[in-house]
C-alpha cells in the first residue's frame, strides 16, 4: 500500500527525516513510536505533502506522490488526521464531516455521502448527538472522533493517525483504539504514530521505532513488546523489572 | 427634531449605512479566506461603476451592470492570479502593501481609461426629481434599491457559505488551513473565489449606489477607509458585525449633522476606526474567546 525509501525532508535547512524506509501493507495496523522531536510527525506530514520530499521516494499504491500536493494525495486515497484534531472550530460537526468528503464530491458525483456519513455516527454515536453544535465547543475526545470521522468521509484506502491518544484521558484512549482496530478488521490500512507506545503496540499488527529521524527497529508487535530497549524506553519498565 | 426629520436621518444613515456594510463584507471575504485585508477593495467599487456606466449607453442596463460585476469578478481573479499567487514569501504585511499599490495602481488606469470627470448611472427606477413619501419622510426610490440589494447580498452569502460545498470549503479554509488543505481542498483555489467574489459584490454595490454618490476615479479610496472601519467596528471577518458597524456609522454620521458641521461627517467614521482600535481591537462582535471559533 505505502513503501518509503530513504526518506529525507524537514523544515527549511533543518533536516528533521534522515533516511526513513518503511512499508505499509494492504489491511494493517503498523505503527511509528519514538520519543519528541524524532520525526514521527514530520514523516507523517511529508507523505501527506505538507512538508517537501528533499530525498528518496514515497509509493503509495505503486505510484510516486513525492512532491504531490496534499490535496492530489487525498484525492489518490491517503487521508492524514493531523496532530491536535484541527477541527473546523466555528464549523458545525455535520460541516466538518461533509468537508471530509470534499474529494468525492468533486471526482464522483454519484457518491453516496449521506451514507458515510450514517457510518460514521454509528462508529462515534457521540458525534450525531451533537451533530449541530460547532466543533470548537466539543471536547477532546469527542473532537478527536470528529477528526477520524472527517478523514473516513474521503473513504481512504490507507488512514495515517497522527497522536491521536495525545491529551485524552485513558478511557477514550481505549475507545478511540477499539474503534481504529474495528476499521482494520473491516479491511482498513492504518499508520498511527503515537508516544502512547503501550496502546499503540496492542491494536497493532507490526511497528517500526524512530530516533532523530532514522528507523531504529522494526519488527511484529509482539517483537517490540518483548524487546529490552522498546520496554525501558518507552514502556516505562526499569532495567530491573526487565531482568528479573 | 420633528419626527419627519428624525425619520428623514434614519433613512439616510441606514441607506449610507448599508453601502458600507457591503463593503466591508467584502474586506471580510478576503480576509476569511487568506487573512489579509485587501485595500483594493474600493477600486472594485469604482470599477464596477465606471464599467457600467461605460456600457449602459449601449446595452440595456441591467445587462450594463451584470457586465460590469463579471468584468470586475475577472479583474479579481487576475489580481490574484498575477499577484497575490507569484509572492514568494505571502505574509500578511506583504500582502497588505501589495494590495495598498495595487488599489494606486486600478486608480490610475482608471484614471487614463475615464479621466477625471465625474459620472453616474442612471436611476433604475425615476430620475433625480422622484421621491417616494414615507411616513412623512422624503426619500428616493434608489435608495430602496440600495437597501434592496444590500439585504440580497447578504442573504445570498449567508445561504452560499452555510450550504454550497465552495462556501463551506471557504470557511474551512478560515477556520484552519492545515486541516482544509487534508481534506483535499485546494486552497489556492478558494483565495482566487474569494477575489472574484468580493470583487464582483464590490461592482454590484459600486453600480447601485452610483446615482446617489456619484463614481469618479477616486471614488473608491473613500468609501475603502469607511468600509474598513466598518470592518473593525464589527469585528473583522463577522458579516453579522460588518451590518451591525455599518449601520451605526451610517447613523451617527446622518445624526451627527444636527449637533456637528457638515464638513465633521467623515471624520466620524475615521474616529471610530480609532476609538475601536484603542478600546476594544476585536470590534463590537469579535469576542476574544471567540477568535478561534471565527465565523462568517
Amino acid at each position: 500500500m505505502l513503501k518509503i525509501r530513504n526518506l529525507h525532508s524537514g523544515y527549511g535547512n533543518l533536516r528533521i527525516l534522515k533516511g526513513v524506509s518503511l512499508h505499509v501493507n494492504p489491511g494493517e495496523i503498523v505503527t511509528i513510536i519514538g520519543g519528541n522531536g524524532s520525526g514521527k510527525s514530520t514523516l507523517l506530514q511529508t507523505v501527506a505533502g505538507m512538508i517537501p520530499v528533499e530525498e528518496g521516494e514515497v509509493l503509495f499504491k505503486g505510484r510516486s506522490i513525492g512532491g504531490e500536493t496534499p490535496e492530489k494525495i487525498v484525492a489518490a486515497g491517503c487521508s492524514l488526521v493531523p496532530e491536535g484534531r484541527m477541527i473546523f472550530n466555528a464549523m458545525s460537526v455535520r460541516e466538518n464531516l461533509i468537508l471530509g468528503a470534499y474529494t468525492r464530491f468533486r471526482s464522483d458525483r454519484s457518491g453516496d455521502v449521506a451514507s458515510d456519513l450514517e457510518a460514521v455516527y454509528g462508529m462515534f454515536p457521540r458525534l450525531r448527538e451533537r451533530e449541530n453544535q460547532l466543533g470548537g465547543t466539543l471536547s477532546g475526545g469527542e473532537q478527536q472522533m470528529l477528526a477520524i470521522g472527517r478523514a473516513l468521509m474521503a473513504r481512504p484506502k490507507l488512514m495515517m493517525l497522527d497522536e491521536p491518544s495525545m491529551g485524552l484521558a485513558p478511557i477514550i484512549v481505549k475507545l478511540i483504539f477499539e474503534e481504529v482496530r474495528k476499521l482494520r478488521d473491516a479491511g482498513n490500512t492504518i499508520l498511527l504514530v503515537e508516544q502512547n507506545a503501550r496502546a499503540a503496540l496492542r491494536i497493532a499488527d507490526r511497528g517500526y521505532v524512530i530516533e532523530t529521524g532514522q528507523m531504529v527497529l522494526e519488527g511484529t508487535s509482539e517483537e517490540l513488546l518483548n524487546n529490552n530497549d522498546v520496554q525501558r524506553a518507552y514502556l516505562g519498565k526499569d532495567y530491573k523489572s526487565i531482568s528479573e | 427634531m420633528s419626527f419627519e426629520q428624525l425619520l428623514q436621518y434614519l433613512l439616510s444613515g441606514v441607506t449610507n449605512g448599508s453601502i458600507y456594510a457591503i463593503v466591508a463584507i467584502g474586506f471580510n471575504i478576503i480576509y476569511n479566506t487568506t487573512g489579509i485585508i485587501n485595500f483594493a477593495q474600493g477600486e472594485f467599487l469604482m470599477l464596477g461603476g465606471m464599467t457600467a456606466i461605460s456600457l449602459s449607453p449601449y446595452v440595456p442596463l441591467p445587462l450594463a451592470i451584470l457586465i460590469a460585476v463579471i468584468i470586475t469578478a475577472m479583474v479579481g481573479a487576475v489580481v490574484d492570479f498575477l499577484i497575490i499567487r507569484r509572492l514568494k514569501k505571502p505574509t500578511v504585511l506583504n500582502m497588505v502593501i501589495v494590495t495598498i499599490g495595487l488599489s494606486i495602481i486600478i486608480r490610475e488606469i482608471a484614471l487614463h481609461l475615464w479621466d477625471e470627470k465625474v459620472r453616474s448611472l442612471p436611476y433604475f427606477t425615476g430620475n433625480e426629481v422622484t421621491s417616494i413619501n414615507i411616513l412623512g419622510a422624503y426619500i428616493s426610490p434608489q435608495v430602496l434599491w440600495v437597501l434592496g440589494v444590500s439585504a440580497v447580498i447578504v442573504i445570498f452569502l449567508g445561504v452560499f457559505f452555510k450550504f454550497t460545498l465552495t462556501g463551506r470549503s471557504m470557511r474551512a479554509c478560515a477556520s484552519n488551513i492545515t486541516a482544509a488543505r487534508l481534506c483535499g481542498i485546494n486552497t489556492r483555489n478558494m483565495v482566487t473565489i474569494s477575489f472574484m467574489l468580493s470583487a464582483a459584490i464590490g461592482a454590484l454595490a459600486g453600480c447601485v449606489i452610483s446615482p446617489i454618490t456619484q463614481t469618479q476615479y477616486d471614488c473608491g479610496t473613500s468609501l475603502a477607509i469607511k468600509g474598513f472601519a466598518v470592518a473593525i467596528l464589527g469585528g473583522l471577518g463577522n458579516s453579522t458585525g460588518a451590518i451591525i458597524g455599518g449601520i451605526t456609522i451610517g447613523l451617527l454620521e446622518a445624526f451627527s449633522i444636527s449637533v456637528l458641521p457638515l464638513a465633521y461627517k467623515d471624520a466620524i467614521a475615521i474616529s471610530i476606526l480609532l476609538i475601536i482600535l484603542f478600546l476594544r481591537p476585536s470590534g463590537l462582535l469579535g469576542k476574544k474567546e471567540a477568535v478561534e471559533l471565527k465565523e462568517f
